[in-house]
C-alpha cells in the first residue's frame, strides 16, 4: 500500500492539529504534579505512560495487517466519526457559548487543587498518587494520539505521515512546556478541536463510505469537500446555537 | 475490577459523549450498509446518506443540546 500524495498533507496536518491538542492536556496534569509534588513523581509517571503506550503499540500494531483492507477502513471509518463529530459537537457548543470554553488555567488549577486536598488527607502516599496521575493522564492522551494516527494512516499506508505529524505535535508541547513550565493556556484548543473535528468527520466519511464500497467521486480528493460541506454545516450550527454570552468568549 | 471499569468507562468516552448522537451515526452506517448492498450498482446513493446522515445527526445533536 502506497500513500496518495494528495492525502499526506491533510493526514500530516490533522494528525498534528490532534495531538497538539491531547499533548496540551497531557502536559496540564503533568506540571500540575510536578508542581505539588516536584519532578520526579510527575517525569517517573509520565515516562511509565509513556512505555505502556510503547508496549500496546508494539503489541497490537502488527495485528493492522492481519485485518482485511475493506474491514479495517469500516471499523477506522466508523470510530473517526465517533471521534471526530464529538470533537466536532463539544467545538460547536463551545464556540456558540451553550458549554463554557475548556481553559488550561482552569484545568491547572483544579488538578493542583486535588493533589492537594489528596496530600492534605495523606500526605505519605502523595508521590504514588502523583505518579498514577500522571501515568493516567500520559496513558490516555497518548492512546487518543495512537487512534489518531491509526485512524488516519491505516486506510491508506500512511501510518508514517501520520506518525511524523503526531511525533512532532508531542514534542513541540513537551519543549515548551519545559521551557515555559507552566500550562499553555494560550493554545486556541476550541479552534483546534474544530479544525481537527472537521478533517476527522470528513476521512471517517470517506474511510466507512469507502469500506462499504462506495466509490466516491474524485478519489481521496472528496474528502476535502467533505470538509468543506462539514465546515459549512457547523458554521452555520454555531451561528444558530448562539448564545449572546458567546460575543464575550469568542 | 474498578480500575479496569473506569479504563474501560474512559477509553468508551473517546468515542461517545452523546449517546444519541452515537447512536444516530451508527444508524446512518447500518442504512449506508443496506443501501450499498441492495444497490450496489449506483453506490453513490449509499453515499450520499452517509454523508448527509452524518451532518444531520450532529445538527439535530446541537440543536438538542442547544434546547436543554
Amino acid at each position: 500500500m502506497t500513500g496518495s500524495l494528495a492525502l499526506i498533507w491533510p493526514v500530516v496536518t490533522a494528525a498534528f492539529l490532534a495531538s497538539l491538542v491531547e499533548a496540551v492536556e497531557a502536559l496540564t496534569i503533568v506540571l500540575a504534579v510536578a508542581t505539588v509534588r516536584g519532578l520526579r513523581p510527575a517525569g517517573l509517571g509520565a515516562i511509565a505512560g509513556l512505555g505502556a503506550l510503547a508496549l500496546i503499540v508494539v503489541a497490537l500494531g502488527p495485528l493492522l495487517d492481519r485485518v482485511p483492507l475493506h474491514l479495517l477502513q469500516l471499523v477506522i471509518g466508523v470510530l473517526l466519526l465517533l471521534f471526530g463529530m464529538r470533537w466536532l459537537r463539544k467545538a460547536i457548543l463551545r464556540s456558540a457559548g451553550v458549554i463554557p470554553l475548556h481553559d488550561e488555567a482552569t484545568a491547572f488549577a483544579a488538578e493542583t487543587a486535588e493533589l492537594r486536598e489528596q496530600a492534605r488527607r495523606n500526605e505519605a502516599r502523595l508521590d504514588w498518587i502523583g505518579g498514577v496521575t500522571t501515568f493516567k493522564a500520559v496513558l490516555l492522551e497518548g492512546l487518543e494520539v495512537v487512534f489518531i494516527v491509526i485512524a488516519l494512516g491505516s486506510g491508506r499506508g500512511m501510518l508514517v505521515p501520520a506518525s511524523v505529524g503526531a511525533v512532532a505535535a508531542c514534542l513541540l508541547v513537551a519543549a515548551v512546556g519545559l521551557i515555559v513550565h507552566r500550562p499553555l493556556a494560550r493554545v486556541p484548543e476550541n479552534t483546534l478541536k474544530f479544525a481537527v473535528g472537521i478533517m476527522l468527520s470528513a476521512f471517517g466519511v470517506f474511510w466507512t463510505g469507502e469500506g462499504l464500497g462506495v466509490d466516491w467521486p474524485g478519489a481521496d480528493l472528496a474528502i476535502v469537500g467533505f470538509a468543506a460541506m462539514f465546515l459549512a454545516v457547523s458554521g452555520a450550527a454555531v451561528v444558530l446555537a448562539r448564545h449572546p454570552k458567546a460575543e464575550a468568549v469568542s | 475490577m474498578t480500575v479496569l471499569t473506569n479504563a474501560l468507562r474512559e477509553l468508551a468516552g473517546l468515542f461517545v459523549d452523546d449517546g444519541a448522537l452515537a447512536l444516530m451515526i451508527i444508524a446512518v452506517v447500518v442504512l449506508t450498509g443496506v443501501v450499498a448492498t441492495l444497490l450496489p450498482e449506483v453506490p453513490l446513493v449509499a453515499g450520499g446518506i452517509l454523508l448527509l446522515g452524518c451532518l444531520t445527526a450532529l445538527l439535530s445533536s446541537v440543536a438538542r443540546a442547544n434546547r436543554r
